[in-house]
């Protein structure tokens, strides 16, 4: 028992750990100009234990403690020493202070890397959202008059079989490509049989790619799925973000606008026309799409305004003006969200992210529209707490230190 | 004598030193044009208000590395080469390019890109020095250039060999030169007052032509061809986006010449004003030599920017001065002067020499303030904006920290380390300097007073206390392995300023950072996000606590310590330079080639140092001469 309390107190311990850290957030920076910031993370930071990295193009053999273990080993560390070495003096007062900061900061974080949510609202001027979209999970959506049945995606395992409560029929899971891209199967071209006889992907072919490996690109997933019924199979379809997404469809329509604009409109009508299914004598028209959160108010984006440097593309600012509706405590008011002024309301913040406005979009005649990116953080006071425990604390000890250097030599 | 020589020598190097100065302070008197009047001339550019003269010394850099034209290269410094200020190189180029485009404006290194541009090589007798070249003798070659340049842009930055590099930096070169070629009149028109007068006169023949054809009716065809050839050559000035040179005029903002031109015909444009006039007559009496028109020409626009613009005048005088003052250079030529004098009083213990060392220290510390504080009220912003300011702070901080250890110890290792990190940094805010303006406008989520002098400050000066500690070490090696002077009591004393200065380090590096941390919360909602500056940043925080450890358990003493601190020197560097060369994250900014080399060169250094810390003491001079 002592070797194993002298051990978790040790300050060997500590200077391991430290120098670990140094050699894992060394490694997974480099590794981020192989493997991408999203992918860097996971493999590195996010992880108990680290495999093998990517270095400089080259696999490198290595084994390396992840940022969980050392961030859990730390924090065991530091509590275990504050417990057992604690006593209450004024030369240890600021260093106590700082160790109990830097735990405070530790378990901050890990906190949110648990418990924290990050969406995105997407809205052109003149509209209304009254929901959240998930900025990485998806969610397959089955509407039947009014009614919405939610699947996460990550339940819909190839190969899996799925029967849910409110659907009056089972859902076969053909395959999940978790990133897809589409091309348009051009009538007389496409000789190919399409990936499934029923609704969209009669007119497009949907195939898998690799996952994305940066902060500002998406996965698009896509899913074959068959319904049964207990009358019988009601056929194979093709349910893919690419329809759910209106950012993806216009994506789409620029991307076939060179062939004229009736014939990209003309695509893209065949892209978003509901799918649906009969059943049990009800509807249900289907389609894969972001993860949704509905809050218990609405956000109407007013104006969006993007402004520059004169005479330069030099982005100056970047301006939501928003009006939140909330028919609970009947409040309407306007607000303005910008870069470094977030809106914080009913326990979500929402940041200023991404915005077409301004004079690109004005010339390219679409709508100004907005992103914000919205977070629910319950830990997100905890750095700020910790930064001025740590920093109250080193500065306590550093003046402590300065005053004895200076009477030393004054009584020298 | 000998008492009066030692107690008055230092005050009396510095006042020599300071004169120098102030000497430098005066304003050229202008001959004939009034170009010094032309350099404080308010304009847009970069999306700021700036002086001609900023304009003019920014562009000379990016085109010729150097802020002064020299139009004899070819000749030997003894031969006294015509250098001609920044100012009249951008007057002749804007408005007088036949004289200018004859000029050695472009610097070009690349034996490469000199061979396929068929440039004459190093040869005084056909007036050439290998490496600058006008605008005239790139004009036969710019096809063969172009194919060139087409082919590379197209290709990875990171993928570009050195001759490629040289390629895309030749282009932005000429492209900066055509901008400003074509910022008042269209380049090649020769008497651009009479031109302009002659389309002034035409608008309203040419616009009726315009539409009569556009309706389908019979028009007058020399009007009409007149007419669009004009607007053609404007759209063509237009579309380089050249810099704002024309005040604000009713509704309109600062303009372009090329936008005013054209807009000048449109049913509600506004016509040809009385700035757009002066701008053509100070072109006009520049090419016919006639310095009394172009100064009345001048003083005329001038006065038309009172009073709406006054500001922008104060504005552009001030910044006129500061460039004129160059504080950061003079700070860098006073540092190596004081730490030269610092480092020869170890050798015969010279306390004059010291004290000399500290008063020149002082100087250049107050001249390296002057100029930090005028950036800061020019820009209205904290200290660090960007890389280059980034450089002046370090320096500015670890001065500030080698003069407090000076204080305390008056053993001239505070002042060697002011001055080396302070001449160190100012070299390197130089050559950050080419890479363009370095008073450029904050993109928007950076437009923050608050953290940029909260964040940006705490973790800048994290920076500057750990280079401090590194610089100690160096120090203590370089003294104790190849020198005597590096006595027991030296070498304990320089180990306690380390661990100072490590915890001053640990202190702000880490509050720096979390700071940072909260602005990332506020700004787009997450606290961290492993983004390669905030790792850099996170791995100075951790190294400095992992040497504080060390220390408190004893597992490294007073060699160790100084071995770890030099390893800071390339944990700083790394964060400072090296992350923004992955070229990923938030927070990567461009950079240059140049600044990958000296970063491996300046990491092989440390680790050669920390490779001489850990040699035995048997080999060190200082430690066989003490007393066992």
């Amino acid at each position: 028992m002592k070797q194993i309390v002298s051990f978790f107190t040790s300050l060997k311990l500590t200077v391991t750990l430290l120098a670990f850290s140094i050699v894992l957030v060394f490694v997974g920076t480099l590794a981020q100009a192989d493997e991408g910031l999203y992918g860097a993370q996971a493999h590195y930071f996010k992880q108990w234990l680290v495999i093998g990295a990517h270095l400089f193009g080259h696999k490198v053999p290595l084994i390396l403690p992840g940022g969980y273990l050392l961030g859990v080993l730390l924090l065991v560390n530091l509590i275990s020493a504050h417990i057992y070495r604690f006593e209450f003096s004024r030369k240890k007062f600021g260093i106590q202070l700082a160790h109990a900061g830097v735990i405070v900061l530790l378990v901050g974080q890990l906190s949110t890397d648990m418990l924290a949510r990050e969406m995105q609202m997407h809205f052109a001027e003149g509209e209304t959202r009254g929901y959240s979209e998930s900025a990485s999970d998806y969610e397959l959506d089955f509407v039947s008059g009014g009614q919405v049945t939610a699947i996460p995606e990550k339940l819909l395992k190839s190969g899996g079989e799925l029967k849910i409560e409110n659907l009056p029929f089972t859902i076969l899971v053909r395959t999940n490509w978790h990133n897809s891209d589409l091309s348009f199967r051009a009538p007389m071209l496409s000789n190919a049989p399409p990936l499934t006889p029923n609704g969209v992907a009669l007119d497009f072919d949907f195939h898998r790619t690799e996952d994305v490996k940066t902060t500002d690109q998406k996965n698009v997933p896509t899913v074959i799925l068959e319904f049964l019924a207990p009358a019988g199979s009601l056929g194979a379809w093709v349910a893919s973000d690419w329809t759910g997404d209106a950012a993806l469809v216009e994506a789409v329509q620029n991307n076939y606008s060179p062939m004229g604009a009736g014939m990209a409109q003309n695509i893209v009508g065949r892209l978003v026309a509901p799918q649906a299914i009969h059943a049990d004598g009800k509807t249900f028209t289907f389609t894969v799409r972001p993860a949704r959160v509905r809050h218990s108010f609405t956000l109407t984006l007013l104006k969006a305004t993007h402004t520059t440097y004169p005479g330069t593309d030099i982005p100056k600012d970047f301006r939501s003006r928003v009006r939140i509706d909330n028919p609970q405590t009947g409040e309407q008011r306007e607000v303005e969200i910008s870069m470094n002024h977030p809106l914080r309301y009913g326990g979500y913040t929402y940041y200023q992210y991404q915005m077409d406005a301004g004079q690109a979009a004005q010339a390219a005649g679409r709508k100004p529209t907005s992103v914000l990116s919205v977070v629910r953080n319950p830990g997100w006071l905890t750095p700020y707490v910790g930064c001025a425990m740590v920093g109250a604390g080193l500065m306590i000890q550093f003046l402590y230190h300065l005053a004895g250097f200076v009477s030393k030599r004054k009584t020298k | 004598m000998k008492m009066i020589f030692q107690k008055w020598l230092p005050p009396f190097l510095m006042f020599v030193m300071a004169l120098w100065f102030f000497g430098n302070l005066q304003t050229p008197k202008d001959q004939d044009f009034a170009y010094s009047e032309f350099a404080r001339l308010p304009i847009t550019s970069n999306g700021r208000i700036v002086p001609l003269d900023s304009l003019a010394r920014n562009s000379l850099l990016a085109i010729r590395e150097k802020q002064t034209l020299n139009t004899e290269p070819w000749k030997g410094w003894n031969e006294h080469p015509r250098f001609i200020p920044a100012t009249e190189w951008l007057a002749n180029v804007m408005m007088n390019p036949a004289v200018a485009d004859e000029w050695p404006a472009f610097r070009i290194d690349n034996p490469d890109l000199i061979s396929l541009l068929k440039l004459p090589e190093k040869d005084a007798a056909k007036h050439s020095d290998g490496k600058h070249y006008s605008w005239n003798q790139l004009q036969p070659s710019l096809e063969t250039f172009d194919k060139e340049s087409k082919r590379v842009q197209n290709k990875e930055a990171a993928s570009r060999t050195a001759y490629e590099n040289a390629i895309v930096k030749l282009h932005d070169r000429l492209m900066v030169y055509a901008q400003l070629r074509n910022a008042v009149q269209p380049a090649d028109v020769p008497d651009w007052p009479a031109e302009l007068a002659a389309y002034e006169t035409l608008i309203p023949f040419g616009v009726a032509a315009v539409s009569a054809q556009q309706a389908g009716r019979p028009y007058d065809q020399t009007n009409f061809n007149a007419f669009v050839a004009y607007i053609e050559s404007f759209q063509f000035m237009a579309n380089l986006e050249p810099p704002l040179i024309l005040p604000p005029n009713g509704a309109r903002e600062w303009r372009r010449m090329g936008a005013a031109l054209l807009d000048a015909p449109r049913p509600n444009g506004v016509p040809i004003d009385n700035a757009v006039r002066d701008w053509a007559k100070m072109a006009g009496a520049l090419e016919a030599k006639q310095p009394d028109g172009f100064n009345a020409a001048l003083l005329d626009l001038r006065s038309q920017l009172v009073p709406a613009q006054a500001k922008a005048m104060a504005k552009a005088r001030a910044e006129v001065f500061f460039n004129q003052m160059q504080p950061f250079y003079n700070a860098m030529v006073i540092y190596v002067l004081a730490g030269l004098l610092a480092i020869f009083s170890w050798f015969n213990l010279s306390e004059t020499l010291r004290r000399s060392a500290v008063w020149l220290v002082w100087l250049a510390f107050v001249i390296h303030t002057i100029g930090l504080v005028y950036r800061m009220v020019l820009e209205g912003r904290p200290p660090v904006t960007n890389l280059y300011s980034s450089a002046i702070f370090i320096g500015w901080g670890a001065c500030l920290l080698g003069i407090i250890l000076e204080r305390f110890h008056k053993n001239g290792i505070g002042l060697v380390v002011a001055s080396g990190i302070g001449f160190l940094t100012l070299i390197i805010a130089h050559h950050l300097a080419l890479e363009g303006d370095t008073m450029e406008m904050m993109r928007a989520v950076l437009d923050t007073n608050f953290w940029l002098a909260t964040h940006v400050v705490a973790v800048t000066v994290g920076y500057a206390s750990t280079f401090v500690a590194g610089f100690l070490a160096l120090i203590y090696i370089l003294r104790g392995f190849f020198t005597r002077t590096l006595d027991a009591a030296t070498g304990k004393s320089l180990a306690r300023m380390i661990y100072g200065i490590v915890c001053f380090a640990t202190l702000f590096s880490f509050v720096g950072t979390v700071l940072g941390g909260i602005w990332a919360d506020q700004s787009w909602g997450r606290f961290w996000g492993w983004d390669p500056k905030e790792n850099g940043a996170l791995i100075i925080v951790l190294w400095n606590a992992l040497i504080l450890h060390l220390r408190w358990g004893g597992i490294i003493r007073e060699r160790g310590l100084v071995n770890c601190a030099i390893f800071g020197n390339v944990v700083t560097a790394w964060s400072w330079f090296g992350v923004n060369m992955l070229g990923i994250g938030l927070h990567s900014y461009g950079f240059t080639e140049a600044a990958f080399k000296w970063l491996v060169l300046f990491v092989a250094s440390q680790l050669a140092f920390i490779a001489l810390g850990l040699l035995p003491a048997k080999l060190w001079k200082s430690f066989r001469a003490r007393p066992a």
